[in-house]
């Protein structure tokens, strides 16, 4: 395996490289305004011994679960309703990637003014950042089956639930999984964007609240927790992912 | 015309007229929502006085800046890293990963940096767009044949001259896809910065008019800015079909 041993190193290297760059810039920077790497850890070990901490960070993975299973859902079920019909698919694939590179922020005070302060307009706005993205990738893996399987599923007379459960969604799990991963991405950038703007609980509350308060320790641990948190997550996502489309 | 370009005009005629129902039937109310026709006449009325211009001016300004930063530095640092095939693996992990990172999270960290101001907003929007450019870029510029850089080097072109004359007019599909994105990215982070924290521009004042129920400004606004990002990425996605099919790709 000495492509993933590679793999390994570059990630290893990689890591040095973006500690000794945070360094440097601390250098640059100062106090003032940031805090060295190691300074960083130690006041994100401190965070993680309080309480409250763990209230905001409970708040916000909650929110997001509650939004990435909403996305997931709806998204499937949209990339499946277009993908098995040719017009919708045609026409729709164009205003959803046209949706997708739209500014969603700008659509919070709509979200707030519908759900009202709280946890139901975070997980609305993380919702719509993921739903879009899995709704794409699932209509495109829909669209590009191939033809033979789906006329075995023919000559097999499946009905359309049939057809969808052993023929196309089996076919279309690799793709759907890169869906998955940039949806759970959004998702979270989603929520996170929501706690920011208008929220009590958080981690984006927790950053907005240390802006004002000039809280320079919090800002660089929350920071580095979500920064370690998404790219761990994506990457275990990204392993899963390339295995899948090995495989097919 | 085409079926499908019926179909999209159908749907959104239908979004409209469907909210426009529930509007008026009094199941959306009117401090939630005003009816569209609303929205439209009021949309009138904010361009009419011209009241904001400044503010659109301002926002529209960080969006080329940042745009156009991302853009030069995301080709330029793309066409180099290409020739580097060790540094550009140790980034690929980077580049997987980089759209997972919540960069608006070190908005915060950029305003206490730089100060609450234009600054932080475009490095934002920079920074969501560069990476993108690069991977497309760098996407693009493994497909170019062989024969061409071989013919760059039997004319004995320095490795910028390959860049300007061969390699990158070759990817010109792929550099619309890039500013498209590129300028995706520009808008998303400097409207979402002001929105966040910010003195002035759009996204500010939809912030603002929010707080104080000021449906009248607010929904023009956003319709505003929906309506620059779809149809400067429709204007780029159709040039993009045009050259795909002049060169046959499609």
């Amino acid at each position: 395996m000495g492509e993933e041993r590679k793999s390994f190193r570059n990630t290893i290297v990689l890591i040095v490289g973006l500690l000794v760059f945070w360094q440097l810039m601390y250098f640059v920077v100062g106090d003032v305004a940031m805090r060295s790497p190691w300074q960083t850890m130690r006041s994100t070990v401190e965070l993680a011994r309080t309480d409250w901490f763990w209230l905001h960070v409970d708040n916000t993975m909650r929110a997001f679960a509650a939004a990435l299973v909403i996305a997931i859902v709806l998204g499937l079920l949209i990339g499946f309703a277009l993908g098995l019909h040719r017009l919708s698919a045609e026409a729709m694939e164009p205003m959803l990637v046209a949706l997708y590179s739209i500014p969603k922020i700008t659509l919070y005070p709509i979200i707030l003014l519908v759900f009202g302060l709280g946890m139901s307009a975070k997980v609305a706005f993380g919702a719509i950042h993921g739903i879009i993205p899995v709704a794409l990738f699932t209509l495109s893996a829909v669209r590009s089956t191939r033809p033979i399987f789906v006329k075995t599923g023919r000559v097999l007379k499946l009905s359309k639930p049939a057809m969808v459960r052993s023929i196309l969604f089996p076919a279309a799990v690799p793709e759907i999984f890169t869906g998955l991963r940039v949806g759970f991405s959004l998702t979270l950038i989603g929520t996170v964007l929501g706690e920011m703007f208008a929220s009590q609980y958080g981690l984006g509350h927790l950053l907005m609240n240390a802006i004002g308060l000039y809280n320079v320790e919090v800002i660089m641990s929350v920071t580095f927790l979500l920064v370690v948190f998404a790219a761990i997550v994506n990457g275990i996502l990204l392993a899963i992912d390339r295995r899948l489309h090995f495989r097919a | 015309m085409r079926r499908a370009t019926l179909y999209q005009i159908a749907v959104v005629v239908g979004f409209v007229l469907l909210l426009e129902a529930l509007c008026l039937g009094g199941v959306i109310d009117k401090i939630t929502m005003p009816p569209p026709h609303r929205i439209a006449i009021d949309f009138v009325n904010l361009m009419l006085t011209g009241k904001l211009y400044p503010e659109i001016g301002k926002s529209l300004a960080n969006v080329l800046l940042a745009f156009a930063l991302a853009y030069v530095i995301g080709i330029a640092t793309g066409t180099a890293l290409h020739g580097f095939k060790t540094v550009r693996e140790t980034l690929d992990p980077l580049f997987a990963t980089y759209y997972a990172i919540p960069i608006f999270a070190f908005y915060p960290l950029f305003i206490i940096i730089f100060g609450l101001g234009d600054g932080p907003q475009v490095l934002i929007g920079f920074l969501l767009g560069v990476v993108a450019v690069i991977v497309t870029i760098l996407n693009g510029l493994d497909r170019v044949p062989r024969v061409l850089r071989k013919t760059a080097l039997i004319s004995r072109l320095g490795p910028f001259e390959t860049a300007m004359h061969v390699t990158l007019p070759f990817c010109a599909p792929y550099l619309l896809t890039a500013a498209k994105l590129a300028l995706a990215y520009a808008f998303i982070g400097v409207i979402g910065s002001e929105f966040i924290m910010a003195r002035n521009g759009m996204g500010y004042e939809i912030g603002f008019a929010y707080t104080n129920f000021d449906n009248a400004t607010m929904y023009p606004l956003i319709v505003l800015i929906l309506l620059l990002s779809v149809i400067l990425n429709g204007i780029l996605t159709h040039w993009e079909k045009l050259l795909l099919a002049r060169r046959g790709q499609h």
